[in-house]
């Protein structure tokens, strides 16, 4: 009898979480689903139209997938480009300061500076680099430092030329997030017994082979995990794209995410734009089950 | 554990300095190269912040005219722009507009994602831990395939036109991560302690209140922290779920503003910068818990 009245509790305890999640997740992910087999206009259905929303945006959009010519363009590609470089650079970064770093008196000042940027807003960031990338070299940092060395330079436009707009909110986003990997990786980093290196130099080992048979090793685990979540975060990155470029020029710098809110709610095509939507989802499932299984090696799951 | 203890405790170990003097030369040079890259980090970055803070307080003929790192050599500051931005451009009122969908945004993820959380961690109940691994799972889902629906629903109800669509709206999205964060800190609490209010006849409620949240303040001053921090810098949902220009945050504020006035960089400036107080606030009292959240929100889709 106690029994049935705590199981009946317990219901009562996540009860109110479980209609915010049915309400505001759960229900709006399979409607959403619906969606994209529609054209729907003016966010309803409207007409259904199979699955011409995802053959239209990887033959007919290509400002989201473009293959036909080389380095391939659009959304999807841009995607990938911040996959890749976004992630391989936080990582890199971080692991590099983490390790410098942990070598000075001074570790924490140099943590905190990186580390810094991670609380302040995307918007925040993007307003400050716009001001680094500024193609007048009196406003521009970069502009400035290069017309220094450079007699007769010709300011860039950083983020108003096809060629460079990517990898200049990349490299923003890096500097943002760059904290994050090193935070997680210093402290895994300490967590290494100090035996275990000094016994590697009691053997002759260098400097670089202790790095690279001991610390690298011993780190892959939070490596991965930072990598995980670094890329579930890109794949989702749209604040910084929205404030620096607005997915300009000509739609040169847009993802992923930034096409769906802007079929969705600027091009008022929400059947177009809930097929990226489940595009996003289809890419980010396969971590997720990545992530669960972690859960449940760690026994948190039991 | 009795292991690790031992490692921890063990005297630290003395880096011994070469002996001969080529030795004590390479030493040396390592470590200036060592020193010279990490003041070369420290400037990187440094140098973005510090310059959109230094614009902020230039006067606007003085920006366009020099770069801000030369405006230390004719001392020239100004807090027009600040005035101007706060009062003329409506920051002010996005500021505080801003604090209401946050505060709210913040104190009810928490406080139902702790009531679910306990249910999850110490009350018995059929399917607890199949419901609780869905909950996880939700932690992945882009808030993208929510927002038509939601959008719709909030609408119906006329919520999009007050600061109630956005609270709802954070507070489901933040509950994933809220119930996953603090069930698993939870279940590490002591069990006795539990057991031992009950017999002594205390609620579920009552242990709740008075024995798990007073033992669970590291966890959920980090949850708070992390919550309150991403609502505040959040711009995406604000766009979608807040159509009344009376009720628009900071973010959105700025973004309104680069758009209306593209290179004006005394008004850019000093908005961003009114963004950025709060979070650097909170990052320099609470440090500590906001990195602790950081690192147990590393799961977070």
């Amino acid at each position: 009898m106690a029994t049935r009245r705590q199981s009946f509790q317990g219901f009562l305890f996540v009860l109110p979480a479980l209609a915010f999640l049915a309400i505001f997740l759960v229900y709006p992910t399979i409607w959403t689903s619906a969606l994209s087999f529609n054209t729907g206009r003016g966010l309803d259905f409207h007409e259904w139209v199979g699955f011409d929303n995802y053959v239209n945006l990887f033959t007919k959009d290509r400002l989201f997938f473009d293959a036909r010519d080389f380095p391939p363009s659009g959304a999807v590609f841009n995607n990938l480009l911040w996959v890749i470089m976004n992630t391989s650079l936080c990582v890199g970064l971080g692991l590099l300061i983490a390790v410098l770093a942990d070598r000075v008196r001074y570790e924490s000042i140099v943590k905190s500076l990186v580390f810094l940027p991670m609380a302040i807003a995307s918007t925040a960031v993007a307003v400050i680099w716009l001001l680094v990338y500024s193609p007048d070299p009196n406003i521009g940092l970069l502009n400035g430092i290069l017309a220094l060395f450079n007699n007769g330079y010709d300011p860039i436009a950083w983020t108003g030329r096809r060629e460079t707009v990517n990898y200049a909110i990349i490299i923003a986003n890096v500097w943002a997030q760059t904290g994050f990997a090193m935070v997680v990786l210093s402290a895994a980093l300490k967590g290494i017994p100090t035996e275990l290196m000094e016994a590697a130099k009691v053997d002759g080992a260098n400097e670089f082979s202790t790095f690279r048979r001991i610390t690298l090793p011993m780190l892959s685990l939070p490596i991965a995990v930072v990598t995980v979540t670094l890329i579930i975060n890109v794949l989702k990155v749209f604040d910084i794209i929205y404030i620096m470029t607005q997915g300009g020029p000509r739609g040169a710098s847009r993802v992923i995410a930034y096409t769906m809110y802007v079929e969705t709610f600027q091009g008022g095509r929400a059947g177009y734009g809930s097929a990226v939507a489940v595009i996003m989802l289809l890419l980010i499932i396969p971590i997720m089950i990545l992530n669960i299984r972690r859960f449940r090696t760690e026994g948190v799951v039991r | 554990m009795s292991t690790r203890k031992a490692v921890l405790a063990a005297p630290p170990i003395v880096i011994r300095k070469p002996r001969t003097l080529s030795g004590v030369l390479a030493w040396m040079t390592g470590r200036g190269v060592l020193h010279l890259a990490l003041i070369l980090i420290a400037v990187i970055w440094l140098a973005p912040s510090f310059g959109l803070a230094v614009t902020s307080f230039r006067e606007r003929s003085d920006i366009s005219s020099s770069g801000w790192w030369t405006a230390f050599s004719s001392w020239n500051f100004t807090i027009q722009n600040y005035a101007e931005v706060l009062g003329a451009q409506g920051m002010g009122k996005s500021f505080l507009n801003s604090l209401m969908i946050t505060i709210p945004a913040t104190i009810l993820p928490v406080l139902i994602g702790s009531l679910a959380a306990y249910g999850f961690a110490w009350i018995r109940f059929p399917g607890r831990d199949w419901v609780f691994l869905a909950v996880v799972a939700m932690l992945v889902i882009p808030i993208q395939m929510t927002f038509v629906p939601v959008l719709r629903i909030l609408n119906s109800l006329n919520l999009t036109q007050s600061y109630v669509g956005i609270w709802l709206a954070h507070t489901a999205y933040g509950l994933p991560f809220a119930i996953f964060l603090l069930r698993n800190f939870f279940v590490l609490l002591p069990g006795e302690l539990i057991e031992a209010a009950r017999l002594d006849g205390a609620s579920n409620l009552g242990i709740f209140f008075r024995v798990i949240l007073p033992l669970s303040v590291p966890a959920l001053a980090s949850l708070t922290i992390f919550q309150f921090l991403g609502v505040w810098n959040d711009l995406l949902m604000s766009l979608v779920f807040i159509q009344s220009q009376d009720l628009r945050p900071l973010t959105v504020g700025i973004s309104q503003l680069l758009s209306t006035y593209g290179t004006e960089w005394h008004l850019l400036s000093a908005g961003a910068f009114i963004l950025m107080a709060v979070p650097l606030i909170v990052f320099f009292s609470l440090q500590r818990y906001f990195v602790q959240g950081l690192l147990a929100g590393s799961t977070k889709g």
